[in-house]
């Protein structure tokens, strides 16, 4: 795994896990990523969109066009089915690989 | 099912490309709307809030890369491109494009032409339904020596179809001419003699009227004639009245019964087919000159027949009285068994080895052709290092780079491949119009799917070939290095040439052992020519076959006068030297062996032995004088020896050697053919050898006689006369138009519905038995001067160069006081140094390569050491003119140009 790999994976997650939360378009995700990861995650605004095309690609995330507030048209995603099962089983592995992180980091110290 | 879907959507998405790029527009359009709007609420000026939010972004670009990666099939759509991108590039330079389609083309051609040829040939099915069930019937006679395959007789027609367990059609055939007269002038067609069942084998039907039934064959019934569509049209235009209506072939009429389609084919090329008929109860053991074919029941093998046929000789030599005069006990003793082949196996014969031998030549010519393109790519991408190096700087990874430049290769090996098709299109028209008559199934050849598949792969293959270099040199990340550039401060290392060397190395070698093949055919050639083959002069001889009509064929005297007059009508045609008369001429044994056992009687053979076969072949006074046949000892026969029937022969040298060991003491002794029907006759002469079977074969062992004898093993009391033969004439004026006809005018004013056919020179019947070895050669001399241009333009191509690289350093040693000379010899060293090394590595590969085409030498072995001598040497000075050329401009440079030149 190298580095953008990883990054996908944990942006694809985000993503998923933001979208969960209820349907959003891209500038909203890419706001509520900022605050989420307090700007942990250094990457531009753009780069959410290749990640949001991937997951449509998935059948993970739909979208479609909607006016939105202050009628400006916008590209609106919904989680689907396929991206909550996703999101379960990432976040189980997440978390075990976190944890098993951790238990070798602190067991090596 | 995930995956398929996932599959498919990138495919729809890739092709709706166009619509999802103004949606993402749109979208990222809005995001930064919504930034700016965000931005502003949060105080900063409308300007700021949109650079702010642009900057936040990120680059626009990078994403829309990323999501074309993501999107449709990359692999196909960067495919797309690099070849759009290539095909640009290779406009901009045209010098160098046509140089490589060029060369591409003549090797990819000449490959797709001689591989059209094999698959016409030795790979595709013969173009019969079920073709691979159908085989040719020969017998193996081991107990009877100097004896050829022999065919089957008329007896077996009989065993086999009653008792066969294996066939499901089976017949004989057997091809000669036969006389047609009263359409127009009196002419002799190719003629397929074939009993019932032969048709049925082979299963084309006809395309009118019908196949021979067993009532055509039974004596006694109505005579019938089948046409083939060639003869139809042109004897008749294609008029389709004509089953029904009835010829005169050989003085009898025949009703047409039927005409085969266009497509039929059958060897020796018939035009007419006419039935066989064997009277049941007068057939006896011998007499094996028909063929036979048969189509074996579904699912039996070649060995099943095999057996069975085994086990029908056994009954057929039991159910079968042996000829008169010949005692049943030698058919026994010819231990006669069943050799079955494929009937593709019969027709294609031995030309396998000849054209896989040069399929292996005109690789090694693509081969050569690869690596000059490889070494014109590494020039160009050398060229295009900054190009490269930029492309680099900007992202572009080692496989994108990679990738561009085999597009680029293979867009080239694609494009060669298409005009090396165009060629192979046109080599093959003509090979069909005029190709030797010994290749086999040459209308069956042709560019079909296969040979386009095969062209297409060659042309790819090649692609990667000579693509994978410049690939593995320059694709590397080295950008540094070539950013800096080809400027003043570049000194030329030694490294940079080294895949260049190797290529020309590479070249030369390979050209070296075509050349040593081609080297080899001409040795052989010349051996083959230089062969003393019992004639002379063969230019100056004209052959004319001709036929009595069947009406005075029994009176064999009238036929031997009427001969005689036609003899010495053509001897008073101007210019004529002299004239002959045999049954055949030399080297006509393609159509068929005629041999038989030769007795003599002061040799003994144990009892039902009997002596080895020997050529036979009667003659009328004047042929060997005519032919240039030397008489070794005592005379030729005198037209009193023929007309007072007396009993005399003459013989080859060989065979009196091989008996009496000296040529004179043959003259005496008594001999006579066949059994004790044939009366014993004195040997008169003994004449030199003939390569009767082309000239690599060693002589056959001849007996002549007479052309009118008073009795013999054939015909009856009435004595026998040669009713079907061939006039010889001799004349300085021999091959022209005139001639021919006035020779053909002199036959029909002794006999106008005297048919005359097969006429040509012993030239013609001489160079057609070198046909194979000609061909071999002429093949091999082309690949090899392909091979040997190639290699010259590489040595060219790398001293010319070098020397253009390093003109500042000659003009730098130039101005130190270097003498020109010097520079010179530096030079040519250099690419004498490439063609040593790679003739040294040539020698060695030839010496492996060569010994797999020792099946088309004669005279000569493999390792040759003459040719290798002369080729070596031929090599050394085309390499050293082909590094003298360009290494002259080096000398030619001025030092304070070179020196301020860039």
């Amino acid at each position: 795994m190298n580095k953008t790999q990883l990054l996908q994976g944990t942006l694809d997650l985000l993503v998923l896990r933001i979208l969960e939360l209820g349907p959003n378009h891209g500038w909203g995700i890419s706001s509520r990523l900022q605050q989420i990861s307090q700007d942990g995650l250094k990457t531009s605004q753009g780069s959410l969109y290749p990640a949001l095309h991937r997951l449509e690609m998935r059948g993970e995330v739909k979208s479609e066009m909607t006016a939105s507030e202050n009628n400006r048209r916008a590209r609106v995603y919904t989680i689907t089915r396929a991206g909550r099962k996703r999101l379960n089983h990432e976040t189980e592995t997440w978390e075990a690989f976190a944890l098993s992180m951790r238990r070798v980091l602190e067991e090596g110290q | 099912m995930k995956a398929l879907r996932r599959i498919f959507r990138r495919l729809t998405s890739w092709a709706t490309s166009a619509k999802d790029e103004t949606l993402l527009r749109a979208e990222i359009e809005a995001h930064i709307a919504m930034q700016t709007a965000d931005n502003l609420r949060a105080g900063l000026s409308p300007d700021e809030a949109r650079r702010q939010a642009l900057l936040k972004f990120g680059s626009i670009e990078a994403i829309k890369d990323t999501y074309r990666d993501q999107r449709g099939l990359p692999f196909l759509e960067t495919l797309v491109r690099d070849t759009r991108d290539a095909l640009r590039g290779l406009r901009r330079a045209p010098a160098f494009t046509t140089a490589v389609i060029l060369t591409l083309a003549l090797g990819i051609g000449a490959n797709t032409a001689i591989f059209a040829v094999i698959d016409g040939i030795l790979i595709r099915p013969l173009p019969y339904p079920q073709a691979e069930a159908l085989v040719s019937i020969s017998h193996a006679a081991p107990g009877l020596p100097g004896a050829p395959d022999l065919g089957c007789s008329s007896s077996m027609y009989f065993t086999y179809r009653q008792e066969n367990r294996t066939f499901e059609q089976f017949g004989l055939w057997s091809s000669g001419g036969a006389s047609v007269t009263g359409v127009a002038e009196p002419e002799q067609p190719r003629t397929l003699f074939v009993t019932h069942g032969v048709l049925d084998a082979v299963g084309v039907k006809p395309l009118l009227g019908r196949w021979f039934s067993q009532a055509d064959d039974t004596p006694g019934s109505a005579e019938t004639v089948m046409l083939t569509y060639g003869y139809w049209q042109r004897r008749f235009g294609g008029d389709t009245s004509i089953v029904g209506r009835t010829l005169t072939i050989d003085s009898r009429t025949r009703t047409v019964i039927g005409v085969m389609p266009e497509a039929f084919r059958f060897q020796r090329d018939p035009e007419l087919i006419l039935p066989l008929r064997f009277e049941q109860n007068a057939q006896f053991l011998g007499g094996f000159g028909y063929r036979g074919l048969a189509r074996l029941k579904a699912g039996l093998t070649i060995e099943q027949a095999n057996a069975d046929v085994a086990r029908m000789t056994g009954l057929w030599l039991k159910a079968w009285p042996p000829n008169p005069g010949i005692d049943r006990t030698v058919f026994q003793n010819a231990r006669i068994g069943a050799r079955l082949q494929s009937l593709k196996q019969e027709i294609v014969g031995d030309i396998g080895t000849s054209l896989w031998v040069v399929m292996g030549t005109l690789g090694l010519v693509l081969l050569i052709a690869c690596a000059n393109v490889a070494n014109l790519l590494l020039v160009r991408a050398e060229a295009r290092q900054q190009e490269l190096a930029i492309r680099a700087a900007l992202g572009a990874g080692r496989r994108r780079i990679a990738r561009a430049l085999l597009a680029e290769s293979l867009t080239l090996g694609l494009l060669g491949g298409a005009a090396g098709l165009g060629l192979a299109y046109v080599a093959l028209r003509i090979l069909v119009a005029k190709g030797p008559d010994t290749l086999p199934r040459l209308r069956d050849i042709g560019v079909d799917p296969v040979v386009l598949a095969f062209a297409l792969g060659v042309a790819l293959i090649s692609g990667v070939l000579f693509g994978i270099i410049p690939i593995v040199k320059y694709a590397g990340p080295r950008i540094a290095t070539a950013l800096r550039g080809v400027g003043r401060t570049f000194s030329d290392g030694r490294e940079r040439h080294r895949a260049r060397n190797t290529l020309v190395v590479v070249q030369v070698a390979l050209a070296l052992v075509l050349l040593i093949g081609s080297g080899l055919m001409i040795r052989t050639v010349q051996q083959l020519r230089s062969v003393q083959p019992g004639f002379t002069h063969p230019e100056e001889i004209q052959i004319l076959h001709s036929m009595v009509p069947a009406a005075i064929a029994g009176e064999p005297e009238r036929v031997m006068r009427m001969q005689h007059e036609i003899l010495d009508k053509l001897a008073t045609i101007p210019g004529v030297t002299s004239v002959g008369f045999a049954t055949r001429a030399p080297l006509e044994s393609f159509l068929g062996n005629v041999g038989n056992p030769v007795f003599a009687e002061d040799k003994t053979f144990a009892e039902g032995r009997i002596p080895p076969i020997r050529q036979i072949r009667r003659i009328a006074p004047g042929y060997f004088p005519t032919m240039g046949t030397r008489v070794v000892a005592g005379r030729d026969f005198t037209w009193t020896d023929l007309y007072e029937g007396r009993r005399v022969a003459i013989v080859s040298e060989n065979l009196a050697r091989e008996w009496w060991g000296v040529p004179r003491t043959a003259l005496g002794k008594r001999i006579r053919e066949a059994g004790a029907l044939d009366p014993w006759r004195e040997i008169v002469g003994v004449v030199e050898d003939v390569y009767d079977n082309g000239m690599h074969v060693e002589p056959p062992k001849f007996a002549y006689w007479p052309a009118l004898m008073d009795r013999y093993i054939f015909g009856g009391d009435k004595g026998s006369a040669v009713t079907s033969g061939m006039f010889a004439v001799r004349s300085s004026r021999t091959g022209t138009e005139g001639f021919l006809a006035e020779a053909q005018q002199a036959i029909w004013s002794v006999n106008g519905r005297q048919p005359v056919f097969l006429v040509t020179t012993l030239e013609a019947l001489y160079d057609q038995s070198l046909a194979r070895t000609s061909f071999t050669l002429v093949m091999l001399t082309i690949a090899a001067g392909m091979g040997l241009v190639l290699g010259i333009v590489g040595i060219y191509g790398v001293i010319a160069y070098v020397v253009s690289q390093r003109i500042r350093e000659i003009g730098i040693r130039t101005a130190l006081g270097a003498q020109p000379a010097g520079l010179l010899r530096m030079f040519v060293r250099h690419g004498l140094w490439l063609t040593g090394i790679g003739a040294a590595l040539g020698l060695v590969s030839a010496a492996g390569l060569t010994r797999l085409m020792s099946s088309v030498l004669f005279g000569v072995t493999a390792l040759d050491p003459v040719t290798y001598t002369a080729v070596s040497a031929l090599l050394i000075v085309a390499g050293m003119l082909a590094s003298y050329l360009p290494a002259r401009r080096a000398i030619a440079v001025d030092a304070v140009q070179a020196l301020r030149a860039e």
